[in-house]
């Protein structure tokens, strides 16, 4: 790695804020998403200076740096240290994606039995060295602003990163799919086919991409503000859903979220509890 | 970073492999000229996937294996849905086959073109990287990238977004992709193509260090075509097998340096190669006259065993793509049903396709509801690790004269032939942590 001491830098280079990204547990689409940007990659590395980012470069500038970006979610005794030294070196600290806003699908490992599941698993055990669960990046540092998505949307990333720049907050909507369907001019894949879509408790972002595509919303984006998640259980229900399909349509990419945690624990031991229809 | 030990020998050390997919690290030691330890160690937390797939439903796997990886997320789209339909005794139309085809074709494309631009180019032009490149270089990368969005324009069109595609099912997709929706990305795939074969000329002349290496092969065969979405397995030393009997000539194992599995063909102690070298060098009697023409001009043989040179092998690979990509397009009817129905059955199934960086083979158990019992999956980047040591070790042996900078950054760069995957090899159940 080349490191360069920043005071090297000439004066107009000084001014740029800079950026860092940073990877926890993850697949690498959420930082994907920011090479994604074709159009706009090399005018974004003209307005912030990148400083930080193994994936695209072997440069690194030392920090603070002005924004980070975290994608991934906390799963070893590690990245518990490393998160600490992010939000240190950070002075604004961004999540981006499902694994650093709810914990990601690795949050699966949560509902399960870890001891039996590692008894049963590990050929050695004693080299173990992970957590017993997924978390998000707040429940151990503060967190300037969470951009959801499985993956996030590059629209939306882009908004982000100029709003950190310019010092105002992000114009993100908090409303669900089902709005983004109706502005998209999409037929109700519920009313008209029965087809179980998660877009009533979902937030937008992703455009109405699955109905778009004649199928539901697996809720990719996670909860919305204030999901009825009872609500749309009942529905499923009436659409033909076995109660362990409910459990699994709500245990995906944001099973950790607290609305989508909840209400797939309503309905794992084989049916709701009692009390069906009122919140929990 | 490089440091001295006590005894006389000498450490090189890289924490944090840059320009990869996913977190490792290098470590190699040497002493009087020879190398005594190579270990690429992926710290790469696991994510269990093979652990959670057990009690999903047999339609679940597209889109959550998709999720080990947002670079190759069809790669496990494809290879979960051929395993699922094998296990449920279900064949699908060669209409759907070709738009899982043509969906891949994409996926080759964003993936190729972000390696051989943004992440191996700038070690042979001698940058950090492309950012960097771009500002005495800005028509490679502005071309790069103009390439690379091409490939996401197609992804977009056909699965719905490049990240993640929600378009593919187990048994087709939800809806194909309309004559207008293909119609209308056709031009810049076309543009693309052109470009693309510059592109071989480009990387063909970069300089490559002369570097031989004994590699064993191996990578699918298809009955017609290069292979990409599906085939059998063949191999450099003549052999050939069925998919379905891949667990028994691979075998993975597992070595306490490495969060990833280590894998081994028939037995043998010497590592086997999957990935653009492999694919190319056993099927290079099946690329397009265009690709095949891209890879001559370019100085290609039949068989290319120089690991550096693997860039020219992804471009021309670019060209096969975007050929392909236009051949199937140009074809298209849409005529027949966009999925078939998978109903669920006790059994045991496996797919394999050609992800990027190589051979990607998921193996599902399922009971007679459908429900998933038993997962398994065997990424490239795994396949990959034990020859990615040997390389280092030749190479370190080979160049020692080098100074430490000079050396480690062609260690670095020897790792980057591969394009390793590194959250692709590190989904896997077993986990071990060197603490030595």
């Amino acid at each position: 790695m080349t490191v360069t001491d920043r005071s090297d830098a000439t004066a107009t280079e000084r001014t740029r804020p800079t950026l860092a990204v940073w990877k926890f547990a993850s697949c690498d689409g959420c930082q994907l998403t920011l090479l994604n940007c074709e159009d706009e990659l090399l005018r974004l590395a003209g307005e912030v200076e990148i400083a930080y980012f193994p994936e695209a470069t072997r440069a690194v500038v030392e920090g603070p740096y002005d924004v980070s970006l975290v994608e991934g979610s906390i799963t070893t005794p590690e990245e518990l240290e490393r998160i600490q030294h992010v939000r240190q070196v950070s002075r604004r600290l961004i999540t981006i994606g499902a694994c650093a806003t709810a914990g990601g699908i690795q949050a699966l490992r949560n509902f399960g039995d870890v001891a039996e599941f590692r008894s049963i698993v590990y050929a050695h055990p004693e080299y173990l060295s992970t957590l017993s669960r997924s978390t998000p990046i707040s429940a151990h540092v503060s967190v300037d602003f969470e951009l959801r998505g499985c993956p996030i949307n590059k629209r939306q990333l882009l908004e982000v990163l100029a709003a950190s720049i310019q010092d105002r907050k992000p114009r993100i909507p908090s409303h669900s799919v089902c709005v983004e369907c109706k502005r998209r001019g999409n037929v109700c894949v519920t009313v008209a086919h029965g087809t179980p879509c998660l877009g009533p408790v979902t937030q937008a972002g992703c455009g109405a991409l699955c109905p778009s595509f004649d199928r539901g919303c697996y809720g990719c984006f996670g909860p919305q503000d204030t999901p009825n998640t009872v609500s749309i259980a009942h529905g499923l229900r009436e659409l033909g859903m076995s109660e362990p399909e409910v459990v699994r349509i709500f245990r995906t990419f944001n099973a950790a979220s607290e609305p989508f945690r909840r209400e797939s624990e309503r309905h794992e031991q084989g049916g709701p509890p009692a009390g069906e229809g009122e919140d929990a | 970073m490089s440091h001295k030990l006590t005894d006389g020998g000498q450490v090189m050390h890289v924490g944090t492999l840059a320009r990869v997919e996913g977190e490792g690290a290098m470590h190699i030691e040497y002493r009087d000229g020879t190398v005594t330890d190579v270990q690429l160690r992926i710290y790469e937390p696991p994510r269990f996937y093979e652990a959670f797939l057990r009690g999903r439903a047999h339609t679940e796997p597209p889109d959550i294996t998709a999720r080990i990886c947002g670079i190759c997320p069809v790669a496990y789209q494809m290879s979960s849905c051929w395993a699922v339909e094998d296990a449920c005794g279900v064949e699908v139309p060669e209409e759907i086959r070709l738009m899982r085809r043509l969906l891949y074709c994409g996926e080759w494309i964003e993936s190729h073109a972000l390696h051989v631009f943004l992440l191996h180019a700038p070690d042979f032009l001698g940058y950090d990287g492309a950012v960097e490149m771009a500002a005495d270089h800005p028509d490679v990368v502005e071309r790069g990238l103009r390439i690379k969005k091409a490939g996401n324009d197609l992804m977009d069109t056909v699965g719905g977004r490049s990240v993640h595609p929600v378009n593919v099912k187990v048994g087709g997709f939800y809806r194909y992709p309309t004559r207008e929706e293909l119609r209308a990305v056709r031009p810049r795939l076309q543009r693309a193509l052109d470009e693309a074969v510059q592109t071989v000329k480009l990387v063909a002349g970069f300089e490559f260090p002369d570097l031989e290496q004994p590699y064993e092969y191996l990578a699918l065969r298809a009955e017609s075509g290069y292979p990409i979405e599906a085939g059998s397995v063949v191999t450099s030393s003549g052999g050939a097998f069925a998919v379905r009997d891949f667990t028994k000539h691979i075998e993975e194992f597992h070595v306490p340096h490495s969060n990833a599995l280590h894998a081994r063909l028939d037995g043998s102690p010497d590592p086997y190669v999957v990935g653009p070298l492999a694919r190319y060098s056993l099927n290079a009697d099946r690329l397009s006259d265009v690709a095949r023409e891209a890879a001559r001009e370019a100085g290609l043989g039949d068989t290319c065993r120089n690991p550096f040179r693997s860039i020219i092998v992804r471009a021309v690979e670019l060209v096969e793509a975007y050929h392909e990509a236009l051949r199937i397009i140009d074809g298209w009817t849409g005529s027949g049903p966009a999925s078939v129905p998978v109903p669920p059955r006790a059994g045991e199934g496996f797919g394999a396709s050609e992800a990027p960086r190589g051979v990607l083979f998921h193996r599902y158990v399922l009971d007679d509801e459908g429900i998933i019992r038993d997962a398994q999956i065997v990424p490239p980047t795994s396949q990959n690790q034990p020859s990615v040591e040997a390389d280092l070790r030749t190479m370190v042996q080979s160049w020692s004269q080098l100074d430490d900078h000079a050396l480690q950054h062609r260690c670095e760069q020897a790792i980057r032939n591969y394009d390793p995957c590194i959250s692709c090899a590190t989904h896997f159940l077993d986990l071990t942590v060197d603490r030595g």
